[in-house]
């Protein structure tokens, strides 16, 4: 990593992001088609883990991608580190980020909100569209560091987002 | 301002472009989506400039293009522009922008030589200039993906509503 990176304004992101977004959901007629939104995610992410780990060994062990990604990736993309990392040791990550920057600015239509239960529901909905971007990003970065996965998020509980990895099984011989 | 590696930008941009090639196959039907993508952000952007900038309302259009020259580029994309070669009446002039962050990385291969690259930053200004009542006209005149030495965004003012107050002022 160059000593002083390039900055750009993080606005400048948001308002790309969400018009990427909204120009897909009209393109879909009102459902946005995930599959573009992750081709665009998969591309960053590869080129992002191919930057950030040009100059260093590889890393051989699942569970060091993961860490590197809850830290160094999550820093550089979403600006802080994931929370917290649970593992069922059986190959299923999932990683907690409790201030995930990229869903703060979610709203929800006021004529929407119900009481409690349901307007959680509502939000996120709304926030689903604008995690198949994040979740294709860590999938291509883990993807192009030997971790073949998928790559889910769970915004229930905004403005915390539980990402979850799965580990694709080894092909049996 | 808060602030992100430019590389994260850069690279989706340049995904997102990507992308449109693929969907769209035609540079001309690109061209007008980055323009209109960029006229949605634009819209959207005037207010976080606005309320970002240390600048007082713009007495005449030279005042403008040189905000967007100085203060636009410099908060958005961390670079000044230069405005150049103003036409007799003051209305058309080209802001040039020697660095351009959204360009890192980036070559055009030869199947995309009608792609106008950043063209989403055309729309950008058309629409935070449509939100402060200023019509422009806004394209890259000089591009350094098509072997040009510097980038240059042509800007043309073509009208310019009063402001409406959404209220009399005898009520």
């Amino acid at each position: 990593m160059p000593a002083k990176p390039r900055v750009a304004a993080e606005a400048g992101l948001d308002a790309l992001t969400a018009e990427l977004v909204r120009y897909y959901r009209a393109v879909g007629h009102g459902t946005v088609p995930a599959a573009l939104l992750e081709a665009i995610g998969q591309r960053v992410g590869r080129a992002l883990a191919e930057r950030y780990t040009r100059d260093k060994p590889r890393m051989v062990e699942h569970l060091d991608v993961i860490k590197w990604t809850c830290k160094e990736l999550w820093g550089e993309v979403f600006r802080k580190q994931v929370d917290s990392l649970r593992t069922n040791h059986r190959g299923t990550f999932v990683l907690k980020d409790n201030h995930f920057r990229w869903t703060r600015s979610i709203s929800v239509d006021p004529g929407d909100l119900g009481a409690g239960a349901a307007a959680t529901a509502a939000t996120a909905a709304a926030a689903a569209d604008h995690l198949h971007l994040p979740c294709a990003i860590i999938r291509g970065a883990l993807q192009s560091l030997g971790v073949d996965c998928a790559v889910t998020a769970d915004p229930s509980h905004l403005p915390a987002v539980d990402f979850t990895v799965v580990i694709a099984p080894p092909p049996t011989r | 301002m808060e602030t992100i590696n430019s590389e994260i930008l850069s690279l989706t941009y340049g995904s997102i472009v990507r992308q449109l090639i693929t969907d769209l196959e035609d540079m001309d039907e690109v061209n007008k989506q980055l323009d209109v993508m960029g006229y949605n952000m634009g819209i959207r952007l005037i207010d976080e400039f606005l309320a970002n900038a240390r600048i007082t309302k713009c007495g005449d259009f030279k005042e403008t293009a040189e905000n967007i020259a100085k203060v636009g580029f410099k908060m958005f994309l961390n670079t000044t522009a230069t405005v150049v070669n103003w036409n007799a009446d003051n209305t058309e002039c080209g802001l040039v922008l020697e660095d351009n962050l959204l360009i890192d990385f980036v070559e055009l291969p030869e199947a995309c030589s009608k792609l106008s690259y950043c063209q989403l930053l055309c729309g950008v200004i058309r629409g935070a200039l449509e939100m402060v009542n200023i019509s422009a006209e806004c394209s890259f005149s000089r591009d350094t993906l098509h072997g040009d030495d510097t980038n240059e965004i042509h800007l043309k003012f073509t009208s310019q509503k009063a402001e409406a107050y959404p209220y009399k002022d005898d009520d």
